[in-house]
């Protein structure tokens, strides 16, 4: 029985998040579909217009070179420590200088334990005296195209390894990989809006794509997929009892029923990033910032997209859509 | 239906309290000396060190097999446990590449000189002439190639899984090219005329027994090594043939001295002219063995000690205040059921981190930032369960009844969207193995025990710990649930 539309008992007080488990509001979701597609559109194309126009900016993890950071014991001009470099033959380094008198130098492949080292170290120390090395990453430039390519495979592996298991888990459904294929399109939506904002935060803000990208990708991929599933798990359960006349209904029960275990999820999820975000060390924020971007972005496709995609398969929405394109194009 | 949730409880206050006990710190409440191997281990990011990917670069026409790239693992391997560094991290990856991890080590040139070395001695017969230090040879066990990246032009064929040089003339064997990178021979090779003299090998490393640092009569820092006895009577006999003659001792083609044979000697002798630490590596390389391959090195990452201790406290002050969010949140909006859920999060913090000491997890920047989003993720089970049981109890179930079933419904969402993390987690692990290595490694490992872990405290014991309390009637009333009574459907449904 639809037992829970039962009850209707204004209370003022109550949080929004209350009023909706309650089904005091009752949301219409799924009627609202192309309002939602419209607003993800509106996410993405600026991001993918970026990644076209600029790209991404790529780490020394996939183009090869060297991140070398310094803590110099006096505080020090990019310019003055470029200065020193060119003097040494390196003319396209970038420099960049933080807190404690910390350098950043991104430049071309240093190697560790090289006579180039030791002179550009002798340079610096007889220019800014003696420093304290915190770091140097160093890439030789196959290996770059070695990881990206790495990267490519992991990202397709994992969506065809989620795939193949939501079809065998939907496998009762009447369309078990039409669960599949909308759970991979709302998983590509979280990837297309981190990758978009990354390309833009790269040109504004000069961000950098590395290793640690691709670790957070995957796993806002793994995260997505979560939560959709959660949602098709509940359509799947209403299917069984016909919780509602038609299909559309059905999904828009499920998706409300779930509405507050998603964005309750997502908020501890995003309490615990962000506090890492703020209070983490520098190292790893570019990491958290992607992970919770995607994981807002996953509660948005998850309960906006995905199922939204399926009932719109299921009514056979894009047919009729190309019929009427057709009938409005065919000569009179 | 009866349910006698007691024993269950047993089982988890007795785990909890193991955890406990093996997630505190040293040597506390250790009587027997259990607890003495098991402790945190921090990656390179936290503790700082020393990360090498060296590539094979073998000479023009010759094949890098993988007993050939096994056999020079091990010889890294030897040389690394030379280095006395704890921990260390030393795997084959790919067909051509070795992946070297020196935890806490703080000397990255060192640690490429020893490493990258081929480290190929021989005794050579120099034909009376009195060969100059840092002469470059050719040998009868090999030509000497140029220095730097020009391939060499050799005829040169490897034989498989021959770690060391075979002392055979004629034959060649595995590793006698020079490393082919001018930073790894201290002064720039002298590149020998290409139909310049051969010179005939007498001994090579392979027939080395033992090689040590020691003193010589006048008191200096020397290379001490002693021969196999097949080497030790072809020595002797090549010396008492040979007296009055100059002889010279060669590494990776380049001389490193020569001196005029006094005396037949048998099995022992020393190599002079070195540094103290030259002397300490030399006997360590000697003592390892020739490189099979020349090795380059293609990616490094040295992480200095303060960076390393800044994140752990930083991490830590962060994973603290994320946790207390959550638990605030969950409590505040789930009442009773919240708090019971804040307090399987602790004890699910305590078995994840026992498990971490246990396995052990190597610990990392991104693997405690998995760890701590593995607190958010895993809250997420109750969260499920919890909003089925507040539908179930509008429908109007019996408290009992409903918390039974709200752990029924939510189980196959919960185990098929934690399914879709997994498999997410294990192609990281995968992909992780050729990039940062134990890096991102260490996110898809404690990502995937916080989620395998998050499903049994979800299920098994938050589930106990309500049942527990629902033995005790005060804890029935609905408001502890969150819920008004006057919310509950006035049908009644099925009472238990």
């Amino acid at each position: 029985m639809f037992a829970g539309m039962a009850f209707r008992r204004p209370k003022s007080q109550l949080h929004l998040h209350l009023l909706i488990e309650r089904k005091e509001i009752m949301l219409d979701l799924v009627g609202k579909r192309y309002y939602w597609f419209l607003l993800s559109i509106l996410v993405i194309v600026p991001g993918m217009i970026s990644l076209v126009v600029h790209g991404l900016r790529l780490s020394i993890d996939f183009t090869g070179g060297s991140l070398w950071e310094l803590q110099m014991s006096r505080p020090v001009q990019p310019g003055e420590v470029r200065q020193v470099l060119s003097q040494n033959g390196i003319d396209d380094a970038i420099v960049q200088t933080a807190d404690n008198n910390v350098v950043l130098i991104r430049m071309r492949e240093l190697k560790e334990g090289s006579p180039q080292k030791d002179q550009l170290a002798q340079a610096l120390r007889t220019a800014f005296g003696d420093f304290t090395e915190l770091r140097l990453e160093s890439v030789g430039p196959t290996l770059g195209t070695a990881i990206r390519n790495r990267a490519i495979i992991a990202v397709a592996l994992t969506t065809i390894g989620i795939l193949a298991y939501i079809a065998w888990a939907f496998r009762n459904t009447n369309n078990p990989f039409l669960y599949g294929i909308a759970a991979i399109i709302a998983m590509l939506h979280d990837v297309a809006v981190v990758v978009g904002i990354f390309s833009i935060l790269g040109w504004l803000r000069g961000v950098e794509v590395d290793a640690l990208f691709v670790t957070a990708l995957l796993t806002v991929i793994g995260f997505s997929v979560h939560d959709t599933i959660v949602v098709f798990d509940r359509i799947r359960e209403n299917l069984g009892r016909r919780a509602a006349p038609t299909f559309e209904q059905i999904v828009n029960y499920s998706l409300v029923q779930t509405l507050v275990r998603s964005l309750n999820t997502s908020l501890t999820v995003v309490f615990t990033l962000l506090a890492l975000y703020l209070l983490g060390g520098e190292t790893i924020r570019n990491f958290v910032l992607a992970l919770l971007i995607g994981i807002v972005s996953g509660t948005y496709s998850s309960i906006f997209n995905a199922s939204q995609i399926v009932v719109v398969w299921e009514n056979r929405e894009l047919h009729r859509l190309f019929a009427r394109l057709r009938r409005q194009h065919a000569p009179a | 239906m009866r349910i006698r949730p007691w024993q269950t409880l047993i089982a988890i206050i007795l785990l909890s309290l193991a955890a406990i006990w093996v997630d505190l710190p040293g040597r506390s409440l250790d009587p027997f000396g259990w607890k003495e191997n098991i402790t945190v281990r921090q990656g390179l990011d936290l503790q700082g060190g020393i990360q090498l990917v060296l590539e094979a670069r073998p000479p023009a026409g010759v094949q890098v097999t993988q007993d050939v790239l096994q056999g020079t693992r091990d010889t890294i391997e030897r040389r690394v446990n030379g280095l006395g560094v704890s921990e260390p991290v030393i795997q084959t990856r790919g067909n051509n590449q070795i992946l070297v991890e020196l935890p806490g080590f703080q000397d990255p040139e060192r640690a490429v000189r020893v490493l990258q070395r081929t480290a190929l001695l021989e005794i050579i017969d120099t034909q009376g002439q009195f060969l100059p230090v840092g002469t470059v040879v050719n040998t009868t066990a090999g030509p000497a190639s140029e220095a730097a990246a020009t391939p060499t032009p050799t005829e040169t064929t490897l034989t498989p899984a021959t770690t060391g040089a075979t002392p055979t003339s004629g034959a060649s064997a595995a590793g006698e090219t020079p490393i082919a990178t001018p930073e790894a021979t201290p002064t720039p090779l002298e590149t020998p005329t290409p139909g310049g003299p051969v010179y005939e090998t007498i001994i090579t490393g392979a027939d080395l027994k033992d090689a040590y640092p020691t003193t010589d009569q006048f008191g200096n820092l020397v290379v001490g090594f002693e021969l196999k006895p097949e080497a030790a009577d072809r020595f002797y006999q090549y010396t008492s043939t040979h007296i009055g003659q100059p002889m010279s001792i060669v590494v990776d083609k380049q001389v490193i001295n020569t001196a005029t044979i006094r005396d037949a000697i048998r099995d022992r002798g020393i190599i002079q002219g070195l540094s103290a630490q030259e002397v300490r590596d030399l006997a360590l390389q000697l003592k390892s063995g020739a490189l099979a391959v020349p090795l380059e090195v293609v990616q490094s990452r040295t992480v200095g000690p303060t960076l390393g201790q800044d994140s752990i406290q930083k991490s830590i002050i962060a994973g603290l205040v994320g946790l207390s969010l959550v638990a605030l949140f969950m409590i505040l909006y789930y009442r009773l059921p919240g708090f019971i859920s804040v307090i399987a999060l602790l004890l699910y913090t305590s078995y994840v981190f026992a498990l971490f000491k246990l396995i052990p997890v190597v610990l990392t920047l991104p693997g405690i930032a998995g760890f701590i989003l593995s607190i958010g993720m895993a809250v997420d089970a109750n969260i499920l369960i919890f909003a089925r049981i507040r539908e179930e109890l509008r429908l109007g179930r019996a408290i009992t009844r409903a918390i039974e079933e709200g752990f029924n419904h939510a189980w196959p969402s919960i185990r098929d969207s934690n399914i879709s993390t997994m498999i997410s987690c294990m192609i990281l692990f995968w992909f992780g193995r050729y990039v940062g290595a134990t890096i991102i490694q260490g996110f898809a490992l404690t990502l995937f025990i916080g989620v395998a872990v998050s499903m049994f405290t979800a299920i098994v014991v938050t589930r106990t710990l309500l049942r527990v309390l629902l033995t005790r009637g005060i804890f029935r009333d609905v408001r502890w649930y969150g819920i008004s009574p006057s919310q509950i459907a006035t049908a009644p449904a099925s009472a238990d």
